[in-house]
């Protein structure tokens, strides 16, 4: 049986620029699927085409059972969309905003009213909540916006990075309510540029980039395709790189000796991949100091999001670009620091 | 803690068709006036422009201007007044065409469109608020043309009915405009862009007509033009149902028979540009 969300090869081009390039998701039912993905990989586009915004090219999608292209406005009884960009108009006050969310859900006015109140307690803008929005942090926007796709607690919601720009605070605060959604039921898909995002929240993850699925799993799953932890050292003295790596190859995976060992002369840095954790760094430390190599910095690393770019697209993740907003930025296009897989 | 799914309230079933398309309608013209009313200044600039037509016209022109056999000031003013409320009813185009291309520019659309709503609700929406934005700007006019020295009767017999005719016909005349604007919006990239897209065709369509000065004046080939505008109907009905001198004597058709011609030629540009305005939403891809 398909998943609340289901799609198959979804294609979507931008002239001459491919957003999505056969795209297939499942995600059962209450379940969370995190996709992960640098700007301008086809998160948002995808995004779009699910939430009947965008008609693909090819491809066929259902939302909670409904086909997406055939039927888009018994899909959109069934969704929320909440994105990176605050969709509330900033001219309206917070309850305003939400009761006319409610009412264009074909609320009745009086419940799209006590509805709005509730929402406007639960996502702390009750103060707030007669001010016009334009007023409004940052954050209360986000808050407002994902308040205002919870109108009718859509059993399927779709976020489309809904973090980015966040504070610390506000970033938590959200996690908390997209855990108590899953609790509740919801199915959830969700964009992010940020592992340890989806790595709190999402069951499973699909890495997209090029438009293309590249990899799935649990967090757990990618994070062993990229090697695991990593011992980095920072020696003081350029001339101890060379005897420090001799001592931490013994650490590493030990097939490829001196090999496993990956020096940046510049930084005097030093990286082996190892398994063992805490432990093991204490022994590091120790051979390191019997041998009188004076350290600047030693740590246990864990995979960054990075890393599992580095390591499943051969380049880094860049967060600074502006995020694909459908307007047909090239995806792909200006990546001046490709490499080489890794693997 | 629990309200967000516990006692969230399901989407209550469809109305479907035209009840809900009207419901939908009306909460976003809801929002649209709200948001009027929070931006003052838009709403001042909007009666001041007009105002400010009507005195420099009557005043700088006035002295110059041949109506028919006349060149009294005070027959050029009442000549004057059916083309400038109709030129203001007109000027709602930028206003809303600005309006829906702020919107698409932002998130808010995207809201909008994920929503199980009336597919036209938030074009028609917008429109009416212009609508009623556009009978406040009008009766503003009026009082000041009364002030000034507008006497509707001036040349020949009217009535209470007949001035609210035309009236009536302004506002639709503004309302299909205001379709034109909303196409001009889901087209172009920015709210400046449609504003002074909005605006710039304008000029040519209210100027050759019959608006400002006798169109029979007009240069031979200009003629036709202006008296086929479906402009110079609205102006020429309005001038009848006033009583305003200055009636084109042509026989063209739409001014033998200005109010029909007025009517149908605002309700096909209403049907024609709504079709291609939702249906250019629709497809609006963002």
């Amino acid at each position: 049986m398909p998943g609340a969300i289901h799609a198959e090869g979804l294609v979507k081009t931008f002239g001459d620029v491919t957003a999505l390039d056969g795209v297939d998701l499942d995600v059962p039912e209450g379940t969370v699927l995190g996709l992960l993905g640098p700007n301008g990989a086809g998160k948002t586009t995808a995004v779009r085409v699910l939430t009947t915004l965008l008609r693909p090219d090819s491809g066929t999608a259902t939302v909670a059972g409904v086909d997406v292209l055939k039927h888009p406005n018994e899909v959109r009884r069934s969704i929320g969309l909440s994105g990176q960009f605050a969709a509330v108009d900033e001219y309206l006050t917070g309850r305003e905003n939400l009761q006319m969310v409610g009412q264009l859900y074909q609320m009745r006015s009086g419940a799209a009213k006590a509805r709005a109140g509730e929402l406007l307690e639960r996502f702390h803008l009750a103060d707030a909540a007669d001010r016009p929005a334009r007023t409004y942090s940052g954050g209360m926007r986000r808050r407002l916006d994902l308040a205002a796709a919870l109108v009718v607690s859509p059993p399927v919601m779709f976020m489309d990075e809904p973090t980015t720009g966040l504070d610390p605070r506000n970033r938590q605060a959200l996690w908390d309510v997209i855990k108590e959604l899953v609790s509740g039921g919801t199915t959830l898909l969700l964009t992010t540029q940020y592992l340890e995002e989806a790595d709190h929240l999402a069951h499973d993850i699909a890495v997209v980039d090029h438009g293309k699925v590249i990899a799935r799993g649990t967090s757990d799953q990618l994070k062993a395709r990229t090697g695991g932890e990593r011992v980095e050292v920072v020696v003081h003295e350029r001339d101890a790189i060379a005897p420090a790596r001799g001592i931490l190859a013994r650490y590493g995976p030990g097939g490829r000796g001196l090999d496993d060992v990956s020096v940046e002369d510049h930084t005097r840095k030093l990286t082996v991949p190892v398994t063992g954790g805490a432990k093991l760094l204490a022994e590091v430390i120790r051979d390191l100091d019997a041998v009188g190599i004076e350290i600047d910095d030693i740590g246990l690393r864990r995979p960054t999001l990075d890393d599992v770019f580095i390591s499943l697209t051969g380049h880094a993740a860049e967060r600074a670009r502006d995020e694909e907003n459908g307007t047909g930025r090239p995806p792909g296009k200006d990546r001046t620091n490709r490499k080489e897989p890794a693997a | 803690m629990t309200s967000l799914t516990d006692r969230a309230p399901r989407v209550p079933a469809a109305r479907g068709g035209i009840a809900q398309s009207f419901a939908d309608s009306l909460v976003v013209t809801k929002r649209n006036l709200i948001r009027m009313s929070r931006i003052p200044e838009m709403i001042l600039f909007g009666l001041i422009q007009p105002v400010m037509f009507v005195i420099l016209f009557t005043y700088v022109f006035g002295g110059s201007m041949q109506i028919g056999n006349s060149t009294d000031p005070d027959v050029y003013k009442n000549f004057l007044m059916a083309g400038i409320f109709a030129q203001t009813v007109t000027f709602a185009t930028a206003g809303a065409g600005a309006g829906i291309a702020d919107d698409m520019h932002k998130g808010l659309i995207d809201r909008f469109r994920s929503l199980p709503m009336a597919r036209g609700a938030v074009l028609t929406g917008r429109t009416m608020a212009d609508l009623v934005q556009t009978a406040v700007t009008l009766l503003v006019l009026a009082v000041v043309a009364l002030i000034i020295g507008w006497r509707p009767g001036y040349a020949a017999p009217t009535n209470a009915g007949k001035i609210m005719l035309g009236f009536a016909l302004l506002l639709l005349l503004g309302y299909a405009f205001t379709w034109i604007g909303a196409l001009i919006g889901l087209s172009v990239r920015t709210p400046e862009a449609a504003t002074s897209g909005g605006l710039i065709w304008l000029f040519p369509v209210t100027f050759i007509s019959n608006a400002f000065v006798d169109s029979s004046k007009l240069p031979g080939w200009l003629q036709p033009v202006a008296e086929w505008n479906p402009f110079s109907a609205t102006v020429q009905a309005c001038r009848k149902l006033f009583g305003d001198p200055g009636l084109s004597p042509s026989d063209a058709w739409p001014m033998t028979y200005p109010v029909w011609a007025s009517l149908i030629y605002s309700i096909l540009i209403v049907v024609v540009f709504r079709t291609l305005s939702v249906r250019k939403y629709r497809r609006a891809d963002g």
